[in-house]
């Protein structure tokens, strides 16, 4: 493999930092949710990465399970916005705002 | 030029453009689809990184059934109806850009002082692996990870039955007398509501 391992990272920290701008700029709690998924693929890249580089298989590993874990994320997280959305009509982070101080 | 450099220099701006997409269209649906190129985009990545086991993990688990889920949400609360009408927060999104360009120049930073900005990855992953590497990442995950293993097994069945209790509709076993009450004040159900409003 002649691709320097740290252009796969620096791809990583920019999808990360798209994934940022998405998260800060959005109120729509679906595109809030989109962003998380590219900032964990970000990392999840990262890792990959950083098998690849010590020759490592364990980094794939706990890529691995990251995935698992986003997936139930992602899982108890649409049910969420859902069910704001029947209660009220609107996915506007804003509008769920009784557990703000 | 080597194949694997053809094929990042290929892919990479393609992810990265996807992302830019998925931020600054005004539709969901676009932005999910561009979500969807990249995450494919990444799976090519896992491809030349020499984790193959990932890259198909990838296409299932992101492109399949994580971004159909997303679809599926979209279209069980309807397109129109999901556009929130102030969507961008105006102060926010310069100061938010700068912050992600400090970051992203900081990762760089990070990158350049702890791994060199031309460190090659060393050669014999691929001796690391001699059966393939969907059985190198099963052994380290059955001999050193089984006990996380099986214990994102009940991570998912927890997810799933959350889901569930989250999603479903109140359906409340409803006795003769309450019944009769409930016909005289229906219009706490939001469901019924649309149905009585033409």
């Amino acid at each position: 493999m002649r691709t320097p391992i740290a252009y796969f990272l620096l791809l990583g920290g920019i999808l990360f930092s798209l994934g940022t701008v998405g998260v800060l700029v959005n109120r729509n709690a679906l595109r809030i949710f989109m962003s998380v998924e590219l900032q964990l693929n970000a990392v999840n890249l990262t890792l990959v990465s950083f098998a690849r580089l010590h020759n490592d298989v364990g980094g794939q590993v706990l890529a691995f399970f990251s995935m698992v874990v986003a997936a139930a994320e992602v899982v108890v997280g649409l049910a969420i916005i859902v069910s704001i959305y029947r209660r009220r009509r609107t996915i506007d982070v804003d509008a769920a705002r009784e557990m703000r101080w | 030029m080597p194949l694997d450099n053809v094929v990042f220099w290929v892919f990479a701006p393609i992810a990265i453009a996807a992302a830019i997409g998925m931020l600054v269209t005004r539709s969901v649906v676009y932005a999910a689809l561009f979500l969807v190129v990249n995450f494919g985009c990444i799976a090519v990545m896992y491809l030349v990184l020499d984790a193959a086991f990932l890259f198909a993990v990838q296409i299932i688990v992101y492109a399949g059934a994580i971004m159909v889920l997303f679809l599926f949400v979209i279209m069980l609360l309807g397109v129109d109806r999901i556009e929130v009408r102030s969507e961008r927060l105006w102060l926010q999104r310069p100061i938010a850009i700068v912050l992600a360009i400090g970051f992203a120049l900081e990762v760089g930073a990070a990158v350049r002082a702890g791994v060199g900005l031309s460190t090659h990855a060393p050669d014999g992953f691929d001796l690391l692996q001699p059966a393939g590497n969907t059985q190198a990442v099963a052994e380290v995950l059955f001999r050193n990870y089984f006990f996380p293993f099986e214990a994102t097994s009940i991570l998912l069945i927890v997810a799933a039955i959350a889901a569930m209790v989250l999603a479903q509709r109140k359906v409340r076993a409803v006795t003769q007398a309450e019944l009769g009450a409930e016909l005289e004040d229906e219009p706490e159900d939001v469901e019924t509501e649309i149905e009585v409003t033409p």
